[in-house]
């Protein structure tokens, strides 16, 4: 898994190098997001999706990525994202 | 641009002073990265940038890439292809080389499964062009009240071009197509970046794949597709939303049960009843949903913006297009008083069924004021844009009529 994701990092260096130009607020549980969601997506998609989404929104979200998505993040970490999200990126 | 938004900022706030028939929305928007009513960090994380190839667009994510294309760049009959609009669902997009590409034919319920090269699929069918607009089914997802998650889409998830290719049902034709055949399932060579990430597939029903306007397209505007557009072959459905126009299309299946994935159900779903679509996917059809299918009636104004002004005494030119799932447009009606008294728009010349057309009205514009300007289309089987939004928990079919209120005198 992790040699996928290095691989696919470093194919995608040059849109990196453009996505990283973005940062997420500041707050308890930011490098677990940071750490988790980059794997496949940029981080632009949580403030594009704020704010209008409540903790049960953002759980929602955050579920889908993990059992639809396929998201290797343990539960514990998710809760811990969710709790970010709620603080930083909920209404 | 920064002229642009000083102009506008300026008189959006001198149009609230003046505004007579309700508050402007326009204050917090900007004229090129889309209205006031997107969410709000949808309109602070997005920017202008450029993809290898392309203008600067509308940049909604980087990765997977969701680009929107400015509204100005629909002022015209055909969008240009360094303009026209990127939207991937997974991240792994590779480039591919023309003689490396490769497209696999087969499935239980085709006769003799097949390959094809680029020069193959060029050379040994019948070569044809369809005029037609590609609009993803969330376009102007941003702008549904309640919100709802999913890419913020303004107004430019879409773009209108000329295809050129092949039938679908003329490369089918060679595999021998079986009776029992019920859906045709499209793979692109996109992927995610996990295994476990549900890949991009999609199926149509065996009817829809068997019409004249079902295209493997491998130009668009008398070019190449651009990469970020599904290089060098892509599914056009026409009349169909975007996300059945598999990009970088690498396998074609005939296959005799309901094709099941993410991206069929639950994924790209619309509550059944809830919309006047035709077209009907009845195979894969549940009690409460059904997956979306053709464009709904639609319209856009493309030459103004909001909190524009003008100098009265003069007529102002409203100029925009208007567009269906395939019946094509019987008129559009253009209203300056916000919705009290409506005056037919001038139709420019007919591209097709599939294409959008272009339309235009000149309003006499004497009297200084607010003047809240809307559009509304009208299809051949009189199916109207709604006042009011269709809401639906995925943002699917927006099609309520544009305001835009403008200043004069």
């Amino acid at each position: 898994m992790n040699r996928t994701v290095l691989l696919v990092l470093l194919l995608a260096a040059p849109a990196l190098a453009d996505e990283s130009r973005f940062a997420l607020k500041d707050g308890e549980g930011k490098q677990l997001v940071e750490g988790n969601c980059v794997m496949c997506h940029s981080l632009d998609y949580i403030p594009m999706n704020s704010v209008f989404l409540d903790r049960k929104g953002w759980e929602a979200s955050v579920s889908k990525m993990v059992k639809v998505m396929g998201a290797p993040i343990g539960e514990q970490d998710a809760a811990a994202i969710v709790d970010y999200l709620a603080t930083n990126y909920g209404k | 641009m920064s002229i642009d938004r000083r102009t506008f900022l300026f008189t959006g706030a001198a149009g609230l002073a003046a505004a007579a028939v309700r508050p402007l929305q326009g204050l917090a928007g900007d004229p090129v990265l889309g209205p006031a009513d997107l969410p709000g960090g949808a309109l602070e994380s997005s920017s202008l940038e450029a993809l290898s190839g392309k203008v600067p667009l509308i940049k909604k994510t980087w990765r997977p890439p969701n680009f929107e294309t400015p509204v100005s760049y629909f002022d015209q009959a055909f969008t240009p292809n360094d303009a026209f609009f990127v939207r991937y669902h997974v991240a792994d997009i590779p480039e591919i080389l023309p003689q490396d590409w490769r497209l696999r034919i087969g499935g239980e319920g085709l006769d003799k499964p097949f390959e094809l090269t680029l020069a193959q699929l060029r050379s040994e069918f019948e070569a044809v062009e369809v005029n037609a607009l590609c609009q993803c089914s969330g376009n102007r997802r941003g702008l549904s009240r309640p919100h709802v998650p999913g890419v913020q889409w303004g107004y430019g998830a879409m773009g209108n071009a000329r295809w050129k290719g092949v039938r679908l049902k003329d490369v089918l034709a060679r595999g021998g197509i079986r009776k029992e055949a019920m859906e045709i399932v499209c793979d692109g060579a996109d992927a995610g970046v996990l295994a476990k990430t549900p890949d991009f597939v999609k199926s149509i029903p065996v009817w829809k794949a068997m019409e004249d306007h079902v295209l493997l397209a491998y130009e668009m505007n008398g070019e190449a597709l651009p990469h970020w557009n599904g290089y060098p072959v892509r599914l056009v459905v026409a009349g169909w939303t975007a996300t059945y126009w598999i990009k970088h299309v690498t396998a074609i299946d005939a296959v005799t049960q309901p094709f099941k994935g993410f991206w069929m159900a639950p994924a790209y779903r619309i509550p059944k009843g809830k919309f006047p679509v035709v077209d009907r996917f009845l195979t894969q059809e549940t009690d409460t949903s059904t997956p979306i299918t053709e464009m709904v009636v639609n319209s856009l104004i493309t030459n103004l913006h909001q909190g524009q002004r003008f100098a009265a005494n003069q007529t102002v030119e409203v100029r925009g297009v208007a567009w269906d799932g395939g019946f094509g447009i019987a008129t559009v009606e253009v209203t300056q008083d916000g919705g009290r008294s409506w005056r037919l728009a001038h139709l420019g010349p007919d591209l097709g069924r599939f294409s959008w057309r272009q339309w235009r009205y000149l309003m006499p514009a004497a009297r200084p004021g607010a003047y809240a300007v809307m559009a509304k289309a009208i299809n051949r089987i009189g199916a109207s844009q709604t006042f009011e939004l269709n809401f639906n928990p995925a943002g699917y079919h927006n099609n309520v009529m544009q305001r835009i209120d403008i200043q004069v005198g």
